[in-house]
């Protein structure tokens, strides 16, 4: 990490704190519950887990209830209609690849998360891991760039397809690989509509409808409406790696600011984070990536 | 004696008979014995035994079962060589060769249904770390097959039935008295040496052995002593009690592949392994025979390593954790060599992950150096036992034949050959200059050439069998205005594999020319565009791109096609719907075909 100022170095508004209070409890209920993960355990079950976890914590509503993914179903492996994202009986064994994607909201601050891991040692899921930290750097260089998202989408595609990928988050609605996230007014009934949140999915049509009219949208995707630089705000950044069965994500929150100092311009919301720390440790850098761009 | 040098002989007695043993290798080693069937003796096993010792470092034992080759006769034939009989001359063999550990027990044929015996009464137990089979099934299980079928009869099962059935006729005539005997010592022995060759494809050389006659006429006995009373009332407890592998020649004439449904049932720990040949695969195969036996001989040794640390150091820490290959068709490719050509990118990339998931050792060539290395590591990630990257260009004839020589001096002869590097070429005819042509016919005609040469000629002199896939194109029937120097490249690659396939077929190698269609790779972005300037050739690549990701046929698919198509060896392979659609209609409906090859397409 050259470029990128650590949390501990910016001085964050009261605004950005909040955020980073509830990803990082999103990352602890995430890390808990996947230290709890025994081999028969269900998708249900362990999304039920994260709930209840956070419930506990104070966590009353959702920008989307947490997801579970086990085995090839982190890869999306044929999925074709949406509901085959919400978990399913699936069990776990020994060895199989897991994602935990939770959107907890907290004191009106939303987080939208994304954890993998794998039950027992995972050769292919930690080689993905290892390669995703060239895609946060990528990410981040070319926001601060202030290239189009959906050129930065392309080059991020790219990349995948030289490391020898495929492009999971493909799979997600409207092909997202990252999407606003913002502030959400407390409410004590906080419905939601099919497992999202509905005072989020209000802020997030909100902004489309805004967006529409000015030119942008609040959902970055490979698509034409996608074809403007990066919007300030807050945006929750998942890629999604997929190989032969196997899946690994991570997902946090990008801040862009109207900033003219590239450092200010765009950041990462955290640099305090369990795949962050992890590459620290293995030396994952930006080698990579650095390479992958020479070509 | 056809045995390999050095083969130190002795003789074990036993039940009033004295059997030939020959020991090759260092007693030190992890012993196996290889049991022959019927009408062979121990030389049967010369290939593969020479194989093992030398280039895996075993030591091999063979013998000769009784009434074969220089072993005793026992007195009276009749009840003299039922399987108790034949599991106390083993268990004697044993005692003599490797009084202290257990061995890695091998059986073809009918030595295969005599050590099925060994392997499942309780008298050998401890005695057997591992048994190889090829072509011989248990008595009781084939009795309990036949029951489960005759009990319960569906049409499938009568099939089947009815098909081991037809393939049993030999059986039957063995069980008339006398005839077999007199034919086998008259016209049949003289003649066998040359139906082997002829139908079998078993190489000439001093196999079959002279005993021939004798063999065959005493192995008779064997049939009449067993088959009838196993048949009838099998063993209801023939549980194996070490682990087995079983492998399946699947071109098998008198033997079903069916037999072996469910044998996991009898079987706790079963490996599968199918070769794509005949009955006598310790002759037409040994090379896979001695790297399957050695594989699965080594895994069983360090398995029992691990659980004897283990024991001494009171836990139950393994040893590194490697995948082990789990795809659809590792029964077929695993241990395989498989060289894949442009196997940096797009459907060479996603082949050799294929064959790396069936277990295979994969070569992975690319102009890029970096992208070939790229592929290589995560093919070992997802199971390939070994792979290497190799920056070769391949319409480089020089650079193609170092790369063979290499391979061939590194790794050995390459079992399944992908030659899948090629470049796309777009542009009206009058448009494309000779250096355009040049550089297509180079890569995509070219390449395959050297490919087939340098390899291909490796493998017919082998004569162990193999297969080539040539990645051709639907564009190699499908005329279009806008493709012509690529057509007619691809085209070339097509009917040269056919031609390949005509002149290889004798040598048991197969040729696929597969025919992709639209596949979502990075062939358009790095197509040429010949006739436009810079700018509306970069417009054009990123057209095509857009085109062919909103089709989306991942070369993923294209990849299990390539190894559906190898283990079913078939001839041409169009593979995406439209493919296929157009290859029907370039038989049905070429008329059809022509008014589409002057539409452009819409770039």
């Amino acid at each position: 990490m050259t470029t990128a100022p650590t949390a501990g170095t910016r001085e964050l508004s009261a605004e950005l704190r909040g955020f980073r209070r509830v990803q990082r409890l999103a990352y602890d209920c995430a890390q808990a519950v996947a230290a709890e993960l025994r081999p028969g355990v269900t998708e249900r079950e362990a999304a039920r887990m994260q709930r209840e976890w956070l419930r506990e914590r104070g966590v009353r509503d959702w920008f989307h209830l947490p997801f579970a993914w086990f085995g090839d179903r982190t890869a999306f492996t044929g999925f074709r209609v949406p509901l085959q994202f919400f978990p399913t009986g699936r069990r776990l064994e020994p060895g199989m690849p897991f994602i935990l994607d939770l959107a907890p909201v907290y004191e009106g601050y939303t987080a939208d998360i994304g954890y993998s891991g794998a039950l027992g040692a995972h050769p292919v899921q930690e080689r993905l891991m290892a390669d995703l930290a060239a895609h946060r750097e990528l990410i981040l260089r070319e926001v601060r760039e202030r290239r189009s998202l959906r050129e930065i989408y392309a080059d991020v595609d790219r990349l995948m397809v030289r490391q020898g990928y495929a492009n999971r988050h493909r799979a997600y609605p409207f092909g997202v690989i990252a999407h606003k996230v913002d502030r959400v007014r407390e409410r004590r009934f906080s419905p939601r509509l099919f497992g999202f949140g509905t005072q989020s999915l209000k802020g997030l049509v909100a902004d489309a409808l805004h967006g529409h009219r000015e030119g942008w949208s609040p959902l970055w995707s490979p698509y034409r409406f996608s074809d403007h630089p990066p919007r300030p705000g807050l945006w929750a950044v998942e890629p999604h790696l997929g190989f032969r069965g196997t899946g690994a994500k991570f997902e946090e929150i990008l801040v862009v600011t109207d900033s003219a100092d590239p450092e200010e311009s765009a950041f990462w919301l955290d640099d305090d984070l369990p795949h962050v720390r992890g590459w620290a440790g293995t030396g994952a850098t930006t080698d990579t990536a650095g390479k992958a761009e020479r070509k | 004696m056809t045995l390999p040098e050095g083969a130190r002989e002795r003789w074990v007695r036993t039940g009033g008979i004295e059997l030939c043993v020959a020991e090759l290798g260092d007693p030190e080693r992890p012993t196996v014995v290889l049991v022959h069937g019927y009408p062979d003796s121990k030389e049967v096993w010369s290939e593969v035994a020479s194989r093992l010792v030398d280039r895996h470092g075993f030591h091999v034992v063979l013998y000769d079962v009784r009434g074969h080759g220089r072993s005793g006769v026992p007195k009276p034939l009749r009840g003299g060589f039922t399987l108790e009989k034949l599991t106390d001359d083993f268990l004697a063999v044993v005692e003599a060769v490797s009084p202290d550990r257990p061995v890695h027990l091998v059986g073809h044929d009918w030595g295969s249904v005599q050590s099925w015996e060994f392997v499942t009464v309780e008298r050998t137990r401890g005695r057997i770390a591992s048994f190889t089979s090829m072509s011989g099934p248990s008595l009781d299980h084939f009795g309990h097959w036949i029951n489960k079928r005759m009990t319960r009869p569906t049409p499938r099962r009568v099939g089947q039935l009815l098909g081991q059935g037809a393939k049993s006729w030999y059986v039957y005539l063995l069980h008339t008295p006398v005839l077999p005997e007199l034919a086998w010592r008259g016209p049949l022995g003289k003649r066998w040496p040359g139906i082997l060759r002829r139908i079998e494809k078993v190489p000439a050389g001093d196999y079959p052995t002279p005993s021939l006659a004798s063999d065959a006429a005493h192995g008779a006995w064997l049939y009449r002593d067993n088959v009838r009373p196993r048949l009838r009332r099998p063993r209801a407890d023939a549980y194996a009690h070490a682990p087995v592998q079983l492998i399946t020649p699947s071109g098998d004439r008198f033997l079903s592949e069916r037999l072996y449904d469910g044998l996991e049932d009898w079987v706790p720990r079963l490996t599968r392994r199918v070769l794509p040949a005949g009955h006598w695969i310790p002759r037409t195969r040994p090379d896979r025979l001695a790297s399957w036996i050695d594989d699965f001989v080594s895994s069983v040794e360090r398995e029992r390593q691990t659980e004897a640390a283990g024991e001494a150091r009171g836990d139950d820490a393994g040893g590194p954790v490697r995948k082990a290959a789990t795809g659809r068709y590792a029964e077929r490719f695993a241990g395989q060599l498989v060289l894949v050509t442009g196997a940096g990118s797009g459907i060479g990339r996603a082949t050799a992950f294929a064959f790396a998931e069936a277990g295979a050792r994969v070569i992975a060539v690319d102009r890029d150096a970096e992208s070939a290395a790229r592929t290589a590591e995560l093919s070992l990630l997802v199971g390939a036992p070994e792979a290497w990257a190799e920056a070769v260009d391949v319409s480089d004839e020089q650079a193609m034949e170092k790369l063979a020589a290499k391979v061939h001096a590194e790794h050995g002869v390459v079992d399944v050959l992908v030659n899948n590097a090629g470049i796309g070429l777009s542009g009206s005819f009058f448009d494309t200059t000779s250096e355009d042509w040049r550089r297509v016919l180079d890569v995509n005609l070219w390449g395959v050439i050297h490919g087939c040469a340098l390899f291909g000629r490796r493998m017919a002199e082998r004569g162990q069998g193999g297969h080539i896939v040539n990645i051709a194109s639907a564009a190699a029937y499908q005329p279009s205005k806008a493709l012509p120097a690529y057509s007619t490249s691809k085209a070339a690659v097509l009917m040269l594999s056919e031609c390949l396939r005509a002149e290889l077929a004798d040598q048991g190698i197969g040729v696929t020319a597969i025919c992709p269609g639209l596949v979502n790779t990075n062939i358009t972005a790095t197509a040429t565009f010949v006739g436009v300037d810079a700018q509306e050739e970069r417009r054009r690549q990123r057209r095509s791109t857009r085109a062919y990701g909103l089709r989306n046929y991942p070369p993923e698919k294209v990849a299990n096609a390539v190894l559906r198509a190898v283990v079913l060896d078939k001839a041409m392979v169009p593979v995406t719907p439209e493919a296929r659609g157009s290859y029907a209609l370039s038989r049905f409906l070429p008329r059809a075909l022509r008014a589409l090859a002057r539409v452009g397409p819409p770039l």
